[in-house]
């Protein structure tokens, strides 16, 4: 970089402050929130803000994290990203990390043991009682289990329509392709209650709707094979992933169109030249190389599903409540000060795997903004 | 890539996206101006009471629903624009600016107007700030070291992943009973203020949540476009002189324009529906919005009841709206591509 185009440093400081400033504000109700959720009411809700943090009662009452802990965590963790950075073959890797974390764990204590009690007290107070309450006492893994069935629902579903779709009008220079993706920038801007306003009614009759089915005898012998009479779609979770998938094709073709655009043209047509169907072509020459596109954009059919609290709080019974809405049960009982911390670490509970994903898939979500942005 | 092939590939999104998006919004517009009512009729009832002598009797003229099987019998009606002009109250406008009327405070009475309101101050105040945000933080981390910018894209990238109503909901236990953060405005205005006690304060969480969930979207639009500008022509600026608000103003920005147009677009889209907040910040007492309004007359009242009509003329109000709204930045993108082509 020329010097002249280095920022002076007044502008520099400002910048760190600005940025610093901002990774705070993004960073603290998720980091407090989840502070919250392992400790007693008492410290959760003391007017102190570091007894939220250390939670001195929690760790008298339940333990916790001790400073010899965190050094054991902390020397784990940077021992192994060392290790694996190093070319060696892997087998010496999980040698190395084997004795090095031996020894982190059992020595390490022992020589700490010198010092008295300063490194093995309870430094952070942590408590498991509310998570336990909320997943054991709630049964919370049935909603956790509802959500798992739509958000992978969804995904599936949504990537195999869309990959399909969008292959084909990334291919096609017709003016039909073109409207067709008009319309589904158009689907897009729609407000998602207008739809369900065209749903419910459907659902809640839908015995009545599907009944011809049943009844007349040209189809009635295929829909007698599943059931022997017409069901009713409110509050199952099959319509819901449907309903969610529809209301994402618009943004999956033309996430999936512009990814496949950029894979060349040639590729197939070399296939086709070789005998192969069109089908054939991307089976065999299109499927290979398409996964980077087609992960990015599932995980924002991830996101949506999993996110989503309009349509499943409408279109689902108690039965088949999925994790957001049923948020809203803890919220109902918010008259004790333990009810409130469970429905906080409900709440963490639903974050947790949204967490993760952003530290696997960061690249993946980026390129996916983008990819929008730049190409469309 | 031929007709029947080409069919044959788009048809599995065609037929959900006909059937979950096309189809509802035609028998949206279609119940939109029917009514579904219970079939009454009158039935003469005479009920006696105990008196001297002789009983009093009084025979009266009631209406009842008819049923059938336990079931009461409806019928559908088509009802013209009544569903809308319940909506609307086009009577109470009126007299709200009326001589003798309250004018605007009357009007943000009915559910409607306040929704209305809402929705538009809404999507209009936080587009500036989403876009401003959304740029100074790409240029500052586009001037900090390399090894630094995956973990800062990392934090910035949890407000925007975060499930929108877990999202409002861990703002408002900042504040909420005795939330660190109402300790600490306590500790500097030296008195109770009270985050959830009125509308304004309310509003205000709205809008700075929205800012804070969406303004990393802008960032990462922005900051992959910094990417590409083209360090030539910045050199070239360097050269000639250019100050670094120069550079910005005549270089970089010009650059960025089409993406603050699509940034601007989606979130047009995307926050002429807001909802997610409203659910977390429990404010339908103070504030609605046009997506929640919907969603309100569709869920069943204490009689059990779902208000579907009204909803679907509430919906196709809506709609009305984003296409009014997005008809602006459309036509002009529009003509700037004409113009170039």
């Amino acid at each position: 970089m020329i010097p002249a185009l280095r920022a002076s440093v007044p502008l520099r400081i400002a910048a760190s402050l600005f940025l610093i400033g901002w990774l705070i504000v993004a960073a603290f109700p998720l980091f407090w929130i989840t502070a919250l959720s392992f400790k007693v009411p008492l410290d959760a809700f003391s007017t102190n803000p570091l007894d939220v943090v250390l939670g001195p009662r929690t760790a008298a009452a339940h333990g916790g994290i001790s400073a010899k802990d965190l050094l054991v965590i902390g020397l784990v963790m940077i021992t192994t990203t060392l290790i694996f950075r190093q070319s060696i073959p892997l087998r010496s890797k999980f040698i190395r990390l084997g004795v090095y974390c031996a020894i982190w764990i059992i020595v390490l204590p022992q020589a700490l043991g010198v010092f008295g009690d300063v490194f093995t007290r309870p430094l952070f107070g942590i408590t498991w009682e509310h998570y336990r309450e909320v997943w054991v006492g709630h049964a919370f893994y049935r909603q956790f289990i509802n959500s798992a069935i739509v958000t992978a629902g969804v995904v599936c579903v949504s990537l195999t329509a869309g990959t399909l779709a969008g292959y084909a009008l990334a291919r096609t220079g017709t003016a039909f392709a073109f409207w067709l993706l008009i319309a589904a920038l158009v689907f897009r801007a729609l407000p998602h209650s207008v739809l369900l306003a065209g749903y419910l009614p459907t659902l809640i009759n839908s015995q009545a709707i599907l009944a011809p089915l049943w009844e007349w005898p040209a189809t009635a012998w295929f829909f007698h094979f599943f059931a022997t009479e017409p069901p009713t779609l409110y509050g199952r979770i099959l319509p819901v992933i449907l309903v969610l998938v529809s209301i994402n094709q618009p943004f999956t073709i033309w996430m999936l169109r512009s990814f496949f655009a950029s894979i060349p043209v040639e590729l197939d047509e070399a296939a086709q030249v070789d005998g192969c169907t069109p089908l054939q072509a991307f089976r065999l020459v299109i499927m290979p190389v398409m996964w980077p596109g087609v992960i990015t954009t599932g995980l924002f059919s991830f996101l949506l599903a999993y996110n989503d609290y309009l349509v499943t709080s409408l279109l689902l019974d108690q039965q088949s409540q999925t994790m957001v809405p049923a948020i809203a049960q803890f919220l109902n009982s918010e008259n004790s000060a333990a009810d409130q911390i469970q429905a906080i670490a409900a709440a963490v509970s639903i974050t947790a795997p949204l967490f993760l994903l952003v530290m696997v898939f960061q690249r993946q979500i980026v390129s996916g903004l983008t990819a929008g942005a730049v190409k469309g | 890539m031929r007709g029947r092939v080409f069919l044959g590939f788009i048809a599995p999104s065609l037929v959900l996206m006909i059937i979950f998006i096309a189809l509802p919004l035609v028998s949206v517009a279609w119940q939109s101006f029917h009514a579904t009512q219970g079939v009454f009729e009158n039935v003469l009832v005479e009920s006696c009471a105990p008196g001297f002598l002789t009983q009093t009797c009084v025979k009266t003229i009631q209406s009842r629903p008819i049923m059938q099987a336990g079931v009461a019998v409806t019928q559908t009606s088509f009802v013209g624009w009544d569903n809308y002009r319940q909506l609307l109250q086009p009577d109470a406008v009126g007299k709200a600016f009326s001589p003798t009327g309250q004018g605007m405070s009357a009007l943000l009475h009915i559910d409607f107007y306040n929704a209305l309101r809402f929705t538009l101050t809404f999507t209009l105040i936080t587009l500036p700030f989403i876009i401003g945000l959304g740029l100074l933080l790409a240029l500052a981390v586009d001037d900090i070291a390399r090894g630094l910018r995956g973990p800062v894209i990392f934090v910035t990238l949890l407000p925007y992943i975060i499930t929108p109503v877990i999202g409002a909901l861990s703002i408002r236990w900042l504040f909420v009973g005795d939330g660190v953060l109402t300790d600490a405005l306590r500790a500097i205005t030296g008195h109770d203020v009270s985050m959830f006690g009125q509308g304004w304060t309310i509003e205000l969480m709205m809008l700075f949540y929205r800012i804070w969930h969406i303004a990393p979207f802008a960032f990462v639009v922005f900051y992959a476009g910094l990417q590409t500008v083209n360090r030539d022509i910045i050199e070239a600026s360097v050269i000639d002189g250019a100050t670094r608000m120069e550079r910005l103003r005549y270089v970089i920005i010009p650059h960025l324009v089409p993406l603050i147009v699509f940034v601007t677009l989606i979130h047009l889209m995307d926050s002429f529906r807001v909802f997610d907040e409203i659910v977390g910040f429990a404010a339908q007492a103070y504030r609605i919005s046009l997506q929640w309004l919907t969603y309100s007359l569709l869920t069943p009242d204490q009689t059990g009841n779902r208000a579907i009509a009204r909803a679907s003329a509430s919906a196709m109000l809506t709609m009305l709206g984003i296409v009014v709204l997005l008809l602006v930045p459309l036509r002009r993108t529009w003509r700037d591509h004409r113009g170039k082509s």
